[in-house]
Protein backbone atom coordinates (compact mmCIF):
# COMPACT_ATOMS: atom_id res chain seq x y z
CA UNK A 1 0.00 0.00 0.00
CA UNK A 2 3.11 1.90 -0.95
CA UNK A 3 1.53 5.80 -1.81
CA UNK A 4 4.05 6.41 -4.73
CA UNK A 5 4.16 10.26 -5.91
CA UNK A 6 1.72 12.49 -7.75
CA UNK A 7 -1.48 9.80 -5.95
CA UNK A 8 -2.08 12.82 -3.16
CA UNK A 9 -2.63 16.25 -3.48
CA UNK A 10 -0.14 18.89 -1.49
CA UNK A 11 -3.01 19.60 1.48
CA UNK A 12 -3.49 16.05 2.18
CA UNK A 13 0.39 15.33 1.67
CA UNK A 14 1.02 18.53 4.10
CA UNK A 15 -2.39 17.03 6.48
CA UNK A 16 -0.79 13.51 6.70
CA UNK A 17 3.19 14.37 7.06
CA UNK A 18 2.26 17.20 9.80
CA UNK A 19 0.45 14.39 12.05
CA UNK A 20 2.75 11.49 11.18
CA UNK A 21 5.67 13.93 11.88
CA UNK A 22 3.82 14.70 15.30
CA UNK A 23 3.45 10.66 16.22
CA UNK A 24 6.89 10.23 15.87
CA UNK A 25 7.75 13.58 17.91
CA UNK A 26 5.81 12.03 20.53
CA UNK A 27 6.96 8.50 20.09
CA UNK A 28 11.06 9.92 20.63
CA UNK A 29 9.83 11.74 23.22
CA UNK A 30 7.92 8.87 25.22
CA UNK A 31 10.83 6.54 24.50
CA UNK A 32 13.23 8.52 25.60
CA UNK A 33 11.13 8.65 29.07
CA UNK A 34 10.26 4.82 29.04
CA UNK A 35 12.02 2.28 26.39
CA UNK A 36 12.86 -0.87 28.41
CA UNK A 37 16.54 -2.46 28.26
CA UNK A 38 14.92 -5.57 26.27
CA UNK A 39 12.52 -3.38 23.87
CA UNK A 40 16.32 -1.87 22.19
CA UNK A 41 16.94 -5.19 20.68
CA UNK A 42 13.18 -5.68 19.83
CA UNK A 43 13.13 -2.87 18.17
CA UNK A 44 16.21 -3.73 15.88
CA UNK A 45 14.70 -7.47 15.19
CA UNK A 46 11.00 -6.08 14.66
CA UNK A 47 11.95 -3.58 12.28
CA UNK A 48 14.77 -6.48 10.31
CA UNK A 49 11.17 -8.67 10.54
CA UNK A 50 8.90 -6.10 9.24
CA UNK A 51 11.48 -4.73 6.02
CA UNK A 52 11.77 -8.80 4.76
CA UNK A 53 8.32 -9.67 5.45
CA UNK A 54 7.34 -6.95 3.67
CA UNK A 55 9.36 -7.93 0.56
CA UNK A 56 7.13 -11.37 0.58
CA UNK A 57 4.11 -10.69 -1.63
CA UNK A 58 1.38 -13.02 -2.01
CA UNK A 59 -1.12 -13.30 -4.74
CA UNK A 60 -4.73 -12.51 -3.50
CA UNK A 61 -7.76 -13.29 -5.81
CA UNK A 62 -7.28 -11.46 -9.26
CA UNK A 63 -4.26 -11.47 -10.32
CA UNK A 64 -3.11 -8.90 -7.50
CA UNK A 65 -1.00 -9.41 -4.31
CA UNK A 66 -0.65 -8.15 -1.20
CA UNK A 67 2.42 -7.84 1.72
CA UNK A 68 2.72 -7.73 5.42
CA UNK A 69 2.44 -4.14 6.75
CA UNK A 70 3.38 -4.79 10.25
CA UNK A 71 2.35 -2.14 12.53
CA UNK A 72 -0.15 -3.86 14.40
CA UNK A 73 2.72 -6.74 15.08
CA UNK A 74 5.07 -3.97 15.94
CA UNK A 75 2.51 -2.44 18.75
CA UNK A 76 1.54 -5.53 20.18
CA UNK A 77 5.10 -6.11 20.71
CA UNK A 78 6.37 -2.71 21.81
CA UNK A 79 2.91 -0.56 22.25
CA UNK A 80 1.60 1.59 19.57
CA UNK A 81 4.35 5.05 19.84
CA UNK A 82 7.09 2.56 19.75
CA UNK A 83 5.46 0.72 16.57
CA UNK A 84 5.04 4.46 14.83
CA UNK A 85 8.79 4.40 15.00
CA UNK A 86 9.82 1.04 13.83
CA UNK A 87 7.46 1.70 10.71
CA UNK A 88 9.24 5.19 10.36
CA UNK A 89 12.37 3.90 10.08
CA UNK A 90 11.23 0.68 7.90
CA UNK A 91 9.45 3.10 5.50
CA UNK A 92 12.10 5.69 5.37
CA UNK A 93 14.87 3.21 4.60
CA UNK A 94 11.89 1.72 1.90
CA UNK A 95 11.71 4.75 0.00
CA UNK A 96 15.22 6.23 0.60
CA UNK A 97 17.40 3.30 -0.27
CA UNK A 98 15.10 0.59 -2.16
CA UNK A 99 12.77 3.94 -4.18
CA UNK A 100 9.48 1.95 -2.95
CA UNK A 101 7.28 4.44 -1.97
CA UNK A 102 7.51 8.19 -2.77
CA UNK A 103 9.66 10.56 -1.09
CA UNK A 104 6.46 13.40 -1.04
CA UNK A 105 3.96 10.27 0.02
CA UNK A 106 6.40 9.56 3.07
CA UNK A 107 3.94 11.40 5.50
CA UNK A 108 1.21 9.64 3.92
CA UNK A 109 2.47 6.59 3.98
CA UNK A 110 3.83 6.78 7.54
CA UNK A 111 0.55 8.20 8.43
CA UNK A 112 -1.73 4.71 6.67
CA UNK A 113 0.93 2.04 7.54
CA UNK A 114 2.54 2.90 10.87
CA UNK A 115 -0.32 5.30 12.94
CA UNK A 116 -3.51 4.13 11.58
CA UNK A 117 -2.00 0.25 11.52
CA UNK A 118 -0.61 0.90 15.28
CA UNK A 119 -3.33 2.57 16.88
CA UNK A 120 -6.11 0.56 15.26
CA UNK A 121 -3.80 -3.00 16.19
CA UNK A 122 -2.99 -1.60 19.21
CA UNK A 123 -6.55 -0.32 20.09
CA UNK A 124 -8.10 -3.77 19.16
CA UNK A 125 -5.95 -5.58 20.66
CA UNK A 126 -6.44 -4.14 23.94
CA UNK A 127 -10.43 -3.96 23.70
CA UNK A 128 -10.41 -7.86 22.89
CA UNK A 129 -7.69 -8.91 25.28
CA UNK A 130 -10.39 -7.37 27.86
CA UNK A 131 -13.29 -8.66 26.03
CA UNK A 132 -11.98 -12.56 24.60
CA UNK A 133 -11.71 -14.89 27.57
CA UNK A 134 -8.53 -14.81 29.61
CA UNK A 135 -5.29 -17.51 27.95
CA UNK A 136 -4.03 -18.24 24.53
CA UNK A 137 -7.11 -18.68 22.15
CA UNK A 138 -8.62 -15.63 23.37
CA UNK A 139 -4.65 -13.64 22.91
CA UNK A 140 -4.66 -15.10 19.54
CA UNK A 141 -8.18 -14.28 18.28
CA UNK A 142 -7.35 -10.60 19.52
CA UNK A 143 -4.12 -10.82 17.59
CA UNK A 144 -5.68 -12.07 14.37
CA UNK A 145 -8.80 -9.42 13.98
CA UNK A 146 -6.53 -6.39 15.02
CA UNK A 147 -3.87 -7.21 12.51
CA UNK A 148 -6.90 -7.67 10.15
CA UNK A 149 -8.26 -4.33 11.14
CA UNK A 150 -5.42 -1.92 11.00
CA UNK A 151 -4.41 -3.53 7.61
CA UNK A 152 -8.20 -3.18 6.88
CA UNK A 153 -8.51 0.36 8.02
CA UNK A 154 -5.88 1.70 7.01
CA UNK A 155 -6.38 1.04 3.18
CA UNK A 156 -9.79 2.74 4.03
CA UNK A 157 -7.61 5.66 4.99
CA UNK A 158 -5.60 5.09 2.00
CA UNK A 159 -9.34 5.74 -0.21
CA UNK A 160 -10.40 8.75 1.80
CA UNK A 161 -6.24 10.86 1.00
CA UNK A 162 -7.00 9.70 -2.56
CA UNK A 163 -10.42 10.84 -2.83
CA UNK A 164 -10.03 13.94 -0.81
CA UNK A 165 -7.22 14.54 -3.09
CA UNK A 166 -9.34 14.54 -6.12
CA UNK A 167 -7.72 11.74 -7.87
CA UNK A 168 -10.47 8.97 -7.78
CA UNK A 169 -13.82 9.16 -6.89
CA UNK A 170 -14.99 8.33 -2.81
CA UNK A 171 -17.14 5.56 -3.94
CA UNK A 172 -15.07 4.20 -5.94
CA UNK A 173 -11.58 4.10 -4.20
CA UNK A 174 -13.48 3.02 -0.80
CA UNK A 175 -15.02 -0.07 -2.08
CA UNK A 176 -12.17 -1.10 -4.07
CA UNK A 177 -9.42 -0.35 -1.74
CA UNK A 178 -11.68 -1.93 1.43
CA UNK A 179 -12.60 -5.06 -0.89
CA UNK A 180 -8.84 -6.27 -1.83
CA UNK A 181 -7.59 -5.16 1.77
CA UNK A 182 -9.81 -7.50 3.11
CA UNK A 183 -8.36 -10.38 1.56
CA UNK A 184 -4.48 -8.95 2.13
CA UNK A 185 -5.87 -8.36 6.16
CA UNK A 186 -6.14 -12.68 6.14
CA UNK A 187 -2.40 -12.62 5.48
CA UNK A 188 -1.80 -10.27 7.71
CA UNK A 189 -3.70 -12.26 10.28
CA UNK A 190 -1.67 -15.07 10.02
CA UNK A 191 1.72 -13.91 10.01
CA UNK A 192 1.02 -11.70 12.99
CA UNK A 193 -0.77 -14.82 14.92
CA UNK A 194 2.11 -16.88 13.90
CA UNK A 195 4.80 -14.18 15.80
CA UNK A 196 2.80 -13.72 18.38
CA UNK A 197 2.50 -16.89 19.00
CA UNK A 198 6.03 -17.82 18.48
CA UNK A 199 6.62 -14.62 21.25
CA UNK A 200 3.87 -15.55 23.59
CA UNK A 201 5.38 -19.57 24.12
CA UNK A 202 8.89 -18.19 24.52
CA UNK A 203 8.82 -14.85 26.26
CA UNK A 204 5.31 -13.40 26.69
CA UNK A 205 7.06 -10.36 29.05
CA UNK A 206 8.27 -9.25 25.69
CA UNK A 207 4.20 -8.62 24.77
CA UNK A 208 3.95 -4.85 25.49
CA UNK A 209 -0.01 -5.84 24.73
CA UNK A 210 -0.39 -8.21 27.72
CA UNK A 211 1.55 -5.49 30.33
CA UNK A 212 -0.68 -3.95 33.10
CA UNK A 213 -0.29 -0.54 32.57
CA UNK A 214 2.74 0.94 34.60
CA UNK A 215 3.30 4.17 36.30
CA UNK A 216 5.68 6.60 34.01
CA UNK A 217 9.36 5.45 34.15
CA UNK A 218 8.42 2.12 35.84
CA UNK A 219 8.64 0.06 32.34
CA UNK A 220 12.37 0.04 32.74
CA UNK B 1 18.68 -10.24 28.93
CA UNK B 2 18.34 -13.84 29.69
CA UNK B 3 19.46 -16.11 27.78
CA UNK B 4 15.91 -17.06 26.27
CA UNK B 5 15.58 -13.37 25.05
CA UNK B 6 18.58 -13.22 23.51
CA UNK B 7 17.85 -16.83 21.41
CA UNK B 8 14.23 -15.23 21.01
CA UNK B 9 15.53 -12.31 19.29
CA UNK B 10 19.02 -14.07 17.03
CA UNK B 11 15.85 -16.55 15.72
CA UNK B 12 14.24 -13.45 15.03
CA UNK B 13 16.98 -11.69 12.51
CA UNK B 14 17.15 -15.29 11.15
CA UNK B 15 13.90 -15.98 10.27
CA UNK B 16 14.03 -11.99 8.44
CA UNK B 17 17.33 -12.74 6.99
CA UNK B 18 15.92 -16.08 5.36
CA UNK B 19 12.63 -13.99 4.42
CA UNK B 20 14.52 -11.38 3.02
CA UNK B 21 17.35 -13.40 1.70
CA UNK B 22 15.71 -16.37 0.41
CA UNK B 23 12.23 -16.65 0.17
CA UNK B 24 12.15 -12.73 -1.53
CA UNK B 25 12.87 -14.60 -4.69
CA UNK B 26 9.69 -16.07 -4.89
CA UNK B 27 7.30 -12.95 -4.17
CA UNK B 28 4.61 -12.66 -6.36
CA UNK B 29 5.24 -9.70 -8.89
CA UNK B 30 1.31 -9.02 -9.36
CA UNK B 31 0.42 -5.32 -8.40
CA UNK B 32 -0.03 -5.04 -5.15
CA UNK B 33 -3.46 -3.64 -3.67
CA UNK B 34 -2.87 0.07 -4.24
CA UNK B 35 -1.21 -0.48 -7.86
CA UNK B 36 -4.07 -2.70 -8.48
CA UNK B 37 -6.95 -0.32 -7.74
CA UNK B 38 -5.31 2.46 -9.47
CA UNK B 39 -4.81 0.02 -12.82
CA UNK B 40 -8.54 -1.39 -12.29
CA UNK B 41 -10.13 2.46 -11.76
CA UNK B 42 -7.69 4.23 -14.60
CA UNK B 43 -5.29 6.60 -12.08
CA UNK B 44 -2.31 4.32 -12.26
CA UNK B 45 -1.43 7.19 -14.76
CA UNK B 46 -1.39 9.70 -12.04
CA UNK B 47 1.99 8.45 -10.32
CA UNK B 48 5.11 10.00 -10.77
CA UNK B 49 8.66 9.27 -10.18
CA UNK B 50 10.67 11.81 -8.38
CA UNK B 51 13.95 11.52 -10.46
CA UNK B 52 16.11 12.68 -7.88
CA UNK B 53 15.21 9.75 -5.12
CA UNK B 54 15.08 7.34 -7.81
CA UNK B 55 19.33 8.15 -8.80
CA UNK B 56 20.13 8.52 -5.00
CA UNK B 57 18.48 5.13 -4.50
CA UNK B 58 21.42 2.98 -4.15
CA UNK B 59 18.92 -0.68 -4.94
CA UNK B 60 15.79 0.83 -6.68
CA UNK B 61 12.89 -1.78 -6.81
CA UNK B 62 15.14 -4.32 -4.63
CA UNK B 63 17.11 -5.25 -7.11
CA UNK B 64 21.48 -4.28 -6.66
CA UNK B 65 22.45 -2.51 -9.67
CA UNK B 66 25.42 -4.57 -11.95
CA UNK B 67 24.42 -7.96 -10.33
CA UNK B 68 23.73 -10.48 -13.05
CA UNK B 69 22.48 -13.44 -11.50
CA UNK B 70 18.47 -13.26 -11.40
CA UNK B 71 18.66 -14.46 -7.28
CA UNK B 72 21.80 -12.80 -6.06
CA UNK B 73 20.44 -9.55 -6.60
CA UNK B 74 17.32 -9.62 -4.83
CA UNK B 75 18.64 -11.71 -1.98
CA UNK B 76 21.02 -9.51 -1.69
CA UNK B 77 18.90 -6.60 -1.57
CA UNK B 78 16.98 -8.21 0.84
CA UNK B 79 19.64 -9.10 2.88
CA UNK B 80 21.03 -5.45 3.12
CA UNK B 81 17.59 -3.91 3.53
CA UNK B 82 17.13 -6.38 6.48
CA UNK B 83 20.09 -5.82 8.15
CA UNK B 84 20.13 -1.77 7.57
CA UNK B 85 16.63 -1.53 9.31
CA UNK B 86 17.50 -3.97 11.86
CA UNK B 87 20.86 -1.25 12.67
CA UNK B 88 19.07 2.01 12.17
CA UNK B 89 16.38 0.69 14.78
CA UNK B 90 18.97 -0.56 17.50
CA UNK B 91 20.63 2.68 16.98
CA UNK B 92 17.30 5.03 17.64
CA UNK B 93 16.56 2.48 20.62
CA UNK B 94 20.09 2.87 21.68
CA UNK B 95 20.19 6.42 21.45
CA UNK B 96 16.86 7.12 22.63
CA UNK B 97 17.68 5.22 25.86
CA UNK B 98 21.17 7.08 26.95
CA UNK B 99 19.19 10.25 26.80
CA UNK B 100 17.39 9.16 29.30
CA UNK B 101 20.49 7.48 31.20
CA UNK B 102 22.51 10.74 31.04
CA UNK B 103 19.10 12.46 32.03
CA UNK B 104 18.34 10.67 35.22
CA UNK B 105 22.26 10.98 36.16
CA UNK B 106 22.21 14.34 36.00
Amino acid sequence: MHIPDGFLSPPVLVATGVVSAACVGVGVFRARKSLGEQQVPLLGVTAAFIFAAQMLNFPVAGGTSGHFGGAALAAILLGPLNAILVMAVVLVIQALVFFDGGLSALGANVFNLGVVGAFVGWGTHQLLLRLLPKGKPGLLGATAVAAWLSIFIASGACALQLAVSGTVPLNVAMPAMLGVHALIGIGEALITTAVVATVAAARPDLLTSLKRPEPEGAAA
Amino acid sequence: MSKQTRTLLFAGLGVSLLMGGVISFWASSHPDGLEWVAEEEGFLDAASENETQKSLAPIPDYEVPGVENDFLKVSLAGVIGTLVCFGLALLLGRLLRRRRQEASAA
